[in-house]
């Protein structure tokens, strides 16, 4: 049983890994005010490049830079639509997330070797982010799964909380807090809403780029037509669960993936039950679409309880009313 | 009052005069402040005490004029700039972010804070600045559980925290109750006694005499007269600024006012941001074939007074009856199916719908009615008809009954609402500032039509700044001042003086 | 020195409604070209090939058509709710919702004679899935709970709902994935080859929405709502009312399209569901100006790009995916272009302030 929890446990991390990076960066985002929906297409693309890049040229950093680059492209155009030409941004995220989708399953069959036809779904890294275990600490039972992971779950063990200590405890996550709630006062104080907005975004996406090419160099070293099958809705719901704060973030990763984790061992297994797999499987979502009503509606007592940045999705521009 | 003063003034404003389309904020204003002094800026609404201000804010810029601070000339471009210069202004709309805590707040944007702001050193300054002016504020507060007495307060502690020592206050006793406003003066005399100044804009009578060592009264962007408190009485500086008795009158019938036709009765509407209610206990009555009027400064729960008889703002206590039927807390189409036209103080948010037609704002009452629809289908073909009816009838100045409406010109826009409500008008007209902004002309033709809506018998309420138009348009005028009646009476036995000072606060001989 | 400035238009432009949609589609058309030439692939032998693949013969045509619908449907769906500057984006839950209402007729109302099957098991998808919109209608009408959101959430749990049901639960006792096949009475008749009956339904809806929009009270009052909820509520409109009706209708017409497409195409709850239709959709309804007449258009573009895509396959080797990249890509600079609407660009010379 302890076996099966901490095998659980480490794949949970595994693929929580990849959501947190991508969670944190729309954290981000949506904290300035972005609503940034493009994060399945930029989590895809992330994917892909990570993938060509480190197939076609063998090095894994050099991967995780592509990704990283791409990210910060992808939701530069969002961020462009969105903050200079007041486009709306729920439509600019889901046409960034088809362009996203198209162009990484596009790519897929192109950057690959001659000899695949020029496709890279099959193909083999010579190296992957293999995990990398504590001596001693990875023999705890069950928490010793904490410490034999790869080196980007490693790093998260220090970004995280960094993330939050940024966002709550120095003066740029203050600015990009005020940003988020009420832009009007922070431009009158002397922010930039429009510089702020712009770098958290790219930043967000240079995040979710990560996110992706976790998937494609250590969960799974492959890359798949679509193999971030809808994560990176699963990141929109994680943002709101953690109620915007990055310092929770950990906590919906580590539920939503468990809950992932575990159905997939059950489909694998067969099993069927008391509750169908399929239904672990749209839970997430389903327990943010309750959070979210319940938490508006007790909201309109308590100002306090519910922490949705006052001005997310909205644009703002310094010369109008 | 202090003795510190120096040869020099601390706020010298020579010959400013601003302009925006259409309207002279100010006109050659000159306005000088000594430094250890309090002098208050009073006059109505559209004075431009505001404007002025707001200048000095570094939120415009003069369009000619010059500003001196400490005797050398400013260049204000902007709030920083003015923040550099030791300028702080607390507006009445508060900028503060309400999820974020006081200290927080405080700090917002400042240039020189370090990458880890040191927490405990800022909330000790906090602290030090609130004990010594009396402030009372606990840094770890967040904003949003504040009231809006105790918000003012950090709005005072952002400026001094950023070494402001000319303070600028825009009716800071808007939303306080009186001891609240007790405070605030207390506050500013200490900060007096430590060599900063402040001027605030009001106009209300008491502020005025309890507060400021200096009055500045401005009417119609002028400054009409600047004199020491201790030196006039609240009857001189209603005069001042309200002007001279209104010498004629519009042409009507002899007032013969029929039954009651809208009561209202004790009606109280609470602040949901805390501080004083927005309508105080009021009770009004408007009878067939009268007009009355509702005088003040705007703020003082005009609007709210509007909301409530037109069921756009829940009342918490009261009833108001049409034609002896409660309809207390209806829905607005209730109350317009009772008859009930609004024209709204609020134009271009609440009257019009920008983006769409000339023809279909004009429709928006009574599209519901045989004379645009058929059953469900709007006839495209009345609509035009009756627009091009409305648009003769009214003069409404556009290309086309189809143009969108948010090309009119704001006088055009006004007549646009003014003939949708005036013509479905089934009893009773509430007109809110109805002629703000108009040319003289349109003017003419807004008074001319209520005085014609009440001569066929409807119960006209008329919401309007400005005593005269009152004086020539309405039988009866009530004053409001900080959401309760002061007084009710009919025009022919009234005067500006006993108004204004009714307008100002001062208390009433008898309601 | 120069600075450009932004700034609100005072006059409506007569030229940006045509112009900007026009330039937009045709600079999506050259991005394209650049993704396929960096992927060394001849643009204009690509775009021939997806030409020739959506309309290069009567049967392509029909395909296209076909594919055209379920789009056509989910965009006029997204466009109503969008009029009330509600942001549906839940178009492929309730479109799922629809496909599982019709099956669950089908399959299992067996005491009904087969004649009504198909009417009754229509009826439920539209009743499903206005209902799944209604939901999250509700709590924004009552509760201002953002409907971006709830709608956004609720699409996983329909189709993982529908994985359920169509694995599990309602799985054909044999063979592959999937309900059992709908019996010859619950399957839409073709009405021209590939096409089926329900570009009737599409037609029609697209006439029915055109009139309640444009001409009648209701129209009139979800205009109002649209462009200011606040002048809608001063003249005595019920915003709540109406946004709530807005979204039953609004999911019933892509329950309606879940279960016409089921029942014609799929012939049985099975995967693939969804197909992406209610996503597009919104693409669709946006671009169409939310006019529904533009909507065809755009829908039979948008399906050209999706069923062409398939020739680039068989033609030049060419990923089907190219469809998908360029139907994300033709709103990009659409959104871009938008904003000429309502502003124009102002250069200002510094010094001349």
């Amino acid at each position: 049983m302890m076996d099966f929890i901490t095998k659980l446990l480490a794949a949970t991390i595994a693929m929580g890994t990849s959501l947190t990076y991508a969670t944190l960066g729309e954290i981000y985002t949506e904290k300035t005010g972005i609503l940034n929906l493009g994060m399945e297409g930029t989590m895809l693309m992330g994917a892909l490049t990570a993938f060509a890049t480190a197939y076609n040229t063998g090095s894994l950093f050099l991967g995780l830079a592509g990704a990283i680059v791409i990210g910060a492209i992808f939701s530069a155009i969002h961020a462009f639509l969105s903050i200079t030409m007041r486009a709306n941004q729920v439509v600019s995220g889901l046409s960034i997330t088809m362009f996203g989708t198209g162009l990484a399953n596009f790519l897929g069959q192109r950057l690959g070797p001659q000899t695949n036809n020029f496709n890279l779904v099959g193909m083999n890294l010579q190296s992957k982010f293999n995990n990398i275990a504590i001596p001693g600490l990875h023999k705890i039972p069950v928490i010793g799964a904490f410490f034999d992971v790869s080196l980007l779950t490693y790093a998260l063990y220090l970004i995280i909380p960094f993330a939050w200590f940024y966002m709550y405890k120095t003066k740029y996550g203050l600015a990009i807090r005020s940003v988020g709630e009420a832009p009007r006062t922070a431009s009158a104080m002397g922010l930039n809403v429009a510089r702020i907005r712009y770098l958290y975004t790219i930043i967000g996406g240079m995040f979710a780029g990560l996110g992706g090419a976790c998937l494609s160099l250590s969960f799974t070293p492959s890359w798949n037509d679509n193999m971030t099958g809808g994560k990176g809705w699963i990141v929109i719901a994680l943002v709101i669960f953690a109620t915007w704060n990055p310092g929770k973030a950990v906590l919906g990763t580590l539920v939503f993936g468990g809950i992932t984790s575990l159905q997939f061992s059950l489909q694998a297994a067969g099993f069927r039950m008391v509750i169908p797999s399929q239904f672990l499987g749209f839970s997430p979502y389903l327990i943010t679409f309750l959070t979210l009503s319940i938490l508006t509606i007790a909201n309109q007592k308590r100002k306090s309880l519910f922490s949705a940045p006052s001005a997310l999705g909205t644009s703002f521009a310094i010369d109008e009313k | 009052m202090n003795q510190t003063q120096s040869a020099e003034p601390i706020v010298r404003m020579e010959n400013i005069s601003k302009r925006f389309p259409g309207v002279i904020a100010n006109e050659s204003v000159d306005l000088t402040l000594m430094q250890g002094e309090v002098l208050a800026l009073l006059g109505e609404n559209g004075a431009g005490k505001s404007t002025l201000m707001n200048m000095l804010a570094g939120l415009y810029r003069p369009d000619s004029g010059s500003i001196h601070i400490r005797g050398t000339h400013a260049n204000i471009q902007s709030p920083q700039d003015s923040m550099a210069l030791g300028i702080g202004m607390v507006h009445q709309e508060f900028m503060l972010v309400g999820n974020m805590t006081v200290a927080e707040n405080i700090v917002l944007g400042m240039k020189d804070l370090p990458f880890v702001p040191d927490i405990d050193s800022i909330n000790a300054r906090i602290i030090e600045l609130s004990d010594r002016y009396g402030l009372k504020v606990d840094p770890q507060a967040v904003i949003h559980d504040l009231s809006v007495g105790e918000q003012q307060r950090v709005e005072i502690l952002k400026l001094v925290y950023r070494g402001a020592d000319i303070l600028i206050l825009d009716e800071p006793t808007a939303v306080l109750t009186p001891g609240e406003s007790h405070e605030l003066n207390n506050i500013v005399k200490i900060m007096l006694s430590e060599g900063k100044s402040a001027i605030f804009i009001t106009h209300k009578m008491d502020e005025v005499i309890e507060f400021s060592d200096k009055v500045q009264v401005l009417r119609r962007g002028k400054t009409v007269n600047i004199c020491n408190t201790a030196d006039v009485t609240p009857k001189d500086l209603a005069n001042m600024m309200v002007g001279r008795d209104v010498l004629f009158s519009l042409d009507r019938c002899p007032y013969n006012p029929g039954g009651v036709k809208l009561k209202v009765e004790q009606v109280t509407v609470n602040n949901p941001l805390g501080g004083r209610p927005l309508l105080d206990d009021v009770s009004l009555e408007i009878h067939r074939g009268e007009i009355l009027g509702i005088a003040g400064v705007a703020g003082n729960g005009q609007q709210q007074l509007a909301e409530v008889i037109t069921g756009l703002v829940r009342c918490d206590r009261g009833n108001i009856y049409i034609d002896g039927m409660d309809k207390t807390n209806n829905t607005p189409l209730s109350f317009i199916k009772a008859g009930v036209s609004h024209i709204p103080a609020d134009r271009g948010a609440m009257g019009i719908v920008g983006d769409m037609s000339v023809g279909e704002n004009l429709a928006m009452k009574k599209y519901r009615t045989k004379e645009i629809s058929k059953g469900v289908v709007i006839k495209k073909n009345f609509l035009r008809m009756f627009a091009d009816k409305l648009i003769d009838t009214f003069s409404i100045k556009t290309p086309d009954q189809g143009t969108s409406v948010k090309y009119l010109s704001g006088g055009n826009i006004q007549k646009t609402i003014l003939a949708r409500e005036i013509d479905s008008c089934g009893g009773i007209l509430i007109a809110v500032y109805p002629s703000r902004g108009l040319d003289v002309g349109a003017t003419e033709a807004v008074r001319q039509n209520i005085i014609a809506q009440r001569d066929q018998g409807n119960a006209v309420l008329l919401v309007s700044e400005e005593l005269e138009e009152l004086q020539m348009v309405a039988d009866r005028i009530a004053v409001m001042f900080e959401g309760k009646i002061m007084g009710t009476r009919n025009v022919k036995d009234t005067n500006t003086e006993e108004l204004g000072l009714m307008m100002a606060g001062a208390v009433s001989r008898g309601a | 020195m120069m600075r450009f400035i932004i700034e609100k238009r005072t006059t409506k432009s007569k030229y940006s409604v045509f112009i900007v949609p026009l330039v937009s589609f045709a600079i999506s058309l050259l991005l394209g070209a650049i993704v396929l030439a960096a992927s060394k692939a001849n643009p204009f032998a690509a775009y021939k090939a997806m030409f020739e693949g959506s309309f290069g013969n009567i049967r392509r045509i029909q395909y296209t058509l076909r594919e055209a619908m379920p789009l056509l449907m989910c965009g006029l769906a997204v466009g109503i709710a969008f009029k009330l500057k509600f942001w549906n984006i839940g178009a492929e839950g309730q479109y799922v919702s629809g496909a599982i209402g019709f099956t669950w007729v089908v399959q299992f109302w067996t005491f009904l004679p087969p004649v009504l099957l198909l009417p009754v098991g229509l009826l439920m998808g539209i009743i499903a899935g206005g209902l799944w919109a209604g939901v999250p209608g509700t709590l924004k009408a009552q509760w201002g709970v953002d409907e971006t959101l709830t709608t956004l959430m609720l699409n996983y749990v329909a189709i993982g709902y529908a994985e359920y049901l169509y694995i599990d639960h309602w799985k054909a006792p044999f063979g592959n994935m999937g309900t059992p096949k709908f019996p010859d009475a619950a399957i839409l008749p073709s009405v021209w080859g590939r096409v089926h009956a329900g570009v009737f339904f599409a037609l029609a809806l697209v006439v029915i929405l055109w009139f309640i929009l444009y001409k009648t009270r209701w129209g009139f009052e979800l205009n109002m709502i649209g462009k200011n909820p606040k002048a809608a509520r001063y003249q005595g409109v019920s915003i709540k009312k109406n946004i709530i009706m807005a979204m039953l209708f609004s999911g019933a017409i892509a329950g309606l399209a879940g279960a016409i497409h089921t029942s014609a195409v799929a012939q049985k709850l099975t995967t693939g569901v969804n197909g992406n239709y209610g996503f597009t959709g919104i693409i669709i309804a946006w671009m169409g100006g939310l006019n529904p007449f533009g909507s065809i258009i755009v829908a039979i573009v948008m399906a050209a790009l999706s069923t062409g895509a398939g020739q680039l396959q068989i033609a030049l080797k060419l990923p089907e995916a190219m469809g998908a990249v360029l139907q994300g890509l033709v709103l990009l600079p659409l959104l871009a272009g938008s904003l000429f609407n309502e502003y124009h660009l102002r250069v200002i010379k510094k010094g001349a302030e």
